[in-house]
């Protein structure tokens, strides 16, 4: 088992691997950050305090009975220059008589939801009373806030990352080296080569999904509700196409300029297209069906509801197919394009 | 096992990349168990030819007989029975000498453990440092370890000690000294004569992808006219031999 060269081959794709600080950062610690930045940037704690301006004492005073309310007493004019320049979202002025004016933009949401609970202060505070007694029973849904949406695409990004870069970076640099050459004279077998980087694209494999699912599920509970062996056996296909991919890709190349032009052809349009940072159907309606033909949206979209919304894998028949012709195609171009020097 | 009496048998060997002839006909023969030089400028076609017999080239026109087999029908066989340095490998900077060696030991079904080659090639003190921190010499000597590790018939050597200071040239040409008397053949390319002299039973001279002279290296120093033999200062190198075949000299780059 030691001395058979498979064992020794994956040995050799595993110390490379680790030995090189800057493929195990980009590898587990990089998706982390981007967790980390993203969920905090966008995370948004539950009803956060919006800011307010109030140009009359009594109706700071009136302001104030809201806690989610933080009121600045400032005149009418510094008011609307705190509102043009973001610093409050609502400026609560006096009107005729003892009417009031709320001055707002009605595009920005912070804006409309400071307008309901300024007013809704103002008019208890001139005596109205609700008719109807009402408490709130808060429950929180994990699952549908951003962060939940963003674990999966950043899994999918980290598979397909680690895949076409690493592997074409190993490939390449070994037939620059001649290394490649070099093993081609010993009687060493192709199908073992291969196989050996297959070998420790499953192993990765287990840290790609493994560190982003439990680091969501740690810092901000975000839920896995599928079957785990749906998640599993669409991970294993999704990155056995991607490193069929990243072996097309690697395939003739003898230097890192070339392979990295490549990379990033294949990848970047990807990473915009794909959904991982937003909904792709954000984009216009003609190019939905190019994007759904990618290989990273098809494995995000089946993830995100397996993930997210517990769906069944077997639901997702059209994005298996997509990811499966991906593989069969890449793989097939790949071996007969293949240089072994 | 019955070694054939020709350990390499090379006719009519062709080869062009686009308009360049890099080796123009061809015809060599290695005995079993002699240690064979293929003598030469940069450019001469050394290289293609060895890797033509290394079988990771292919020939335009010829025939090579390695060990009585061919490359088209014989390839895992003959695998196992060769050991081949190339000219510029860079081994995996990541991994350590043991590593490598075990490495490429696995691919063989049968050669001497990692430990003993490490002995052989007098890198115990490295076993355990990666191939990034070892000297020039060092590397070679592991490059030449990873080629007598599946205990080959025939040992294919390009251009060893190219770029090594003397006293590492001396340390591998001791190594492929003790190669050669246990009776294995090698086939070497070198562009220093007194590798050659030192090292080779017969020698090829190869320039412009030609042979332009063959035999051991004391008839070839015979062949050449030179002045009347003085004791020792002015005997005939290859390099005279070269010379006076050519009119240039070895190491110019051509």
């Amino acid at each position: 088992m030691m001395n058979h060269p498979l064992w020794q081959l994956s040995l050799m794709r595993w110390r490379e691997f680790r030995r090189e600080p800057e493929a195990v950062f980009w590898a587990v610690m990089f998706p982390i950050l981007l967790a980390v930045g993203l969920g905090v940037a966008f995370a948004g704690g539950p009803d956060p305090i919006i800011k307010v301006a109030a140009s009359s004492a009594s109706l700071a005073q009136a302001l104030r009975q809201d806690p989610t309310l933080d009121v600045a007493e400032l005149s009418a004019e510094a008011a609307r220059v705190a509102l043009r320049e973001g610093k409050v979202a609502l400026a609560v002025e006096p009107g005729a008589g003892s009417d009031v004016v709320y001055r707002y933009d009605d595009t920005n949401s912070d804006g409309r939801t400071a307008r309901m609970r300024a007013d809704r202060a103002v008019q208890r505070a001139a005596g109205r009373v609700d008719p109807v007694a009402a408490s709130d029973a808060l429950v929180r849904d994990p699952g549908s806030r951003y962060i939940d949406f963003l674990i999966p695409g950043l899994i999918g990004v980290g598979i397909m990352s680690n895949a076409v870069w690493g592997l074409g970076f190993s490939i390449v640099d070994a037939r620059r080296r001649k290394l490649t050459k070099r093993l081609m004279a010993t009687p060493m077998s192709r199908t073992h080569y291969l196989l050996s980087y297959l070998i420790w694209r499953m192993v990765l494999l287990i840290v790609e999904i493994g560190v982003p699912i439990a680091f969501g599920a740690l810092a901000f509970g975000v839920p896995v509700r599928g079957h785990w062996l749906d998640i599993i056996v669409l991970s294993v296909l999704a990155s056995l196409t991607f490193s069929a991919i990243g072996l097309l890709i690697a395939s003739r190349g003898r230097t890192i300029e070339s392979l990295s032009g490549l990379v990033n052809l294949t990848v970047m349009p990807m990473w915009v297209l794909s959904g991982v940072f937003f909904s792709a159907q954000r984009f216009p309606a003609v190019v939905q069906p190019v994007i759904r033909l990618l290989p990273l949206t098809a494995y995000i979209d089946a993830m995100r509801a397996v993930m997210l919304q517990g769906a069944s894998l077997m639901q997702f028949g059209r994005e298996i197919l997509t990811l499966t012709v991906w593989l069969v195609v890449s793989f097939v171009l790949a071996l007969k394009l293949f240089r072994w020097r | 096992m019955t070694i054939p009496a020709s350990a390499l048998q090379v006719r009519g060997l062709r080869k062009s990349y686009r308009d360049v002839v890099a080796v123009d006909g061809i015809d060599l023969e290695v005995r079993a168990g002699e240690c064979f030089g293929l003598l030469g400028p940069n450019g001469a076609g050394k290289t293609t030819t060895i890797e033509i017999c290394e079988g990771l080239t292919t020939p335009d026109a010829g025939d090579v007989i390695v060990l009585g087999r061919r490359w088209a029908s014989d390839q895992a066989a003959l695998r196992q029975r060769l050991g081949i340095q190339l000219q510029d490998t860079q081994l995996a900077d990541k991994m350590t000498v043991d590593e490598t060696l075990a490495l490429f030991r696995s691919f063989y079904t049968q050669g001497p453990a990692v430990g003993e080659v490490i002995r052989l090639v007098q890198l115990e003190e490295k076993r355990r440092a990666r191939i990034s921190d070892l000297s020039g010499g060092q590397k070679q000597r592991l490059a030449l370890a990873c080629a007598l590790v599946g205990a080959p018939e025939l040992l294919f050597l390009d251009e060893p000690t190219t770029g090594l200071d003397p006293q590492a040239r001396r340390q591998l040409w001791d190594l492929i000294t003790v190669f050669k008397r246990a009776g294995r053949t090698v086939v070497l390319t070198t562009h220093y004569m007194d590798e050659a002299e030192q090292l080779c039973d017969r020698v090829a001279i190869m320039d412009h992808g030609h042979i332009i002279a063959e035999g051991t290296p004391d008839q070839l120093m015979a062949s050449v006219d030179m002045p009347p033999k003085e004791p020792r200062a002015h005997a005939a190198t290859l390099e005279d031999v070269f010379v006076a075949l050519t009119g240039r000299h070895l190491r110019e780059d051509s």
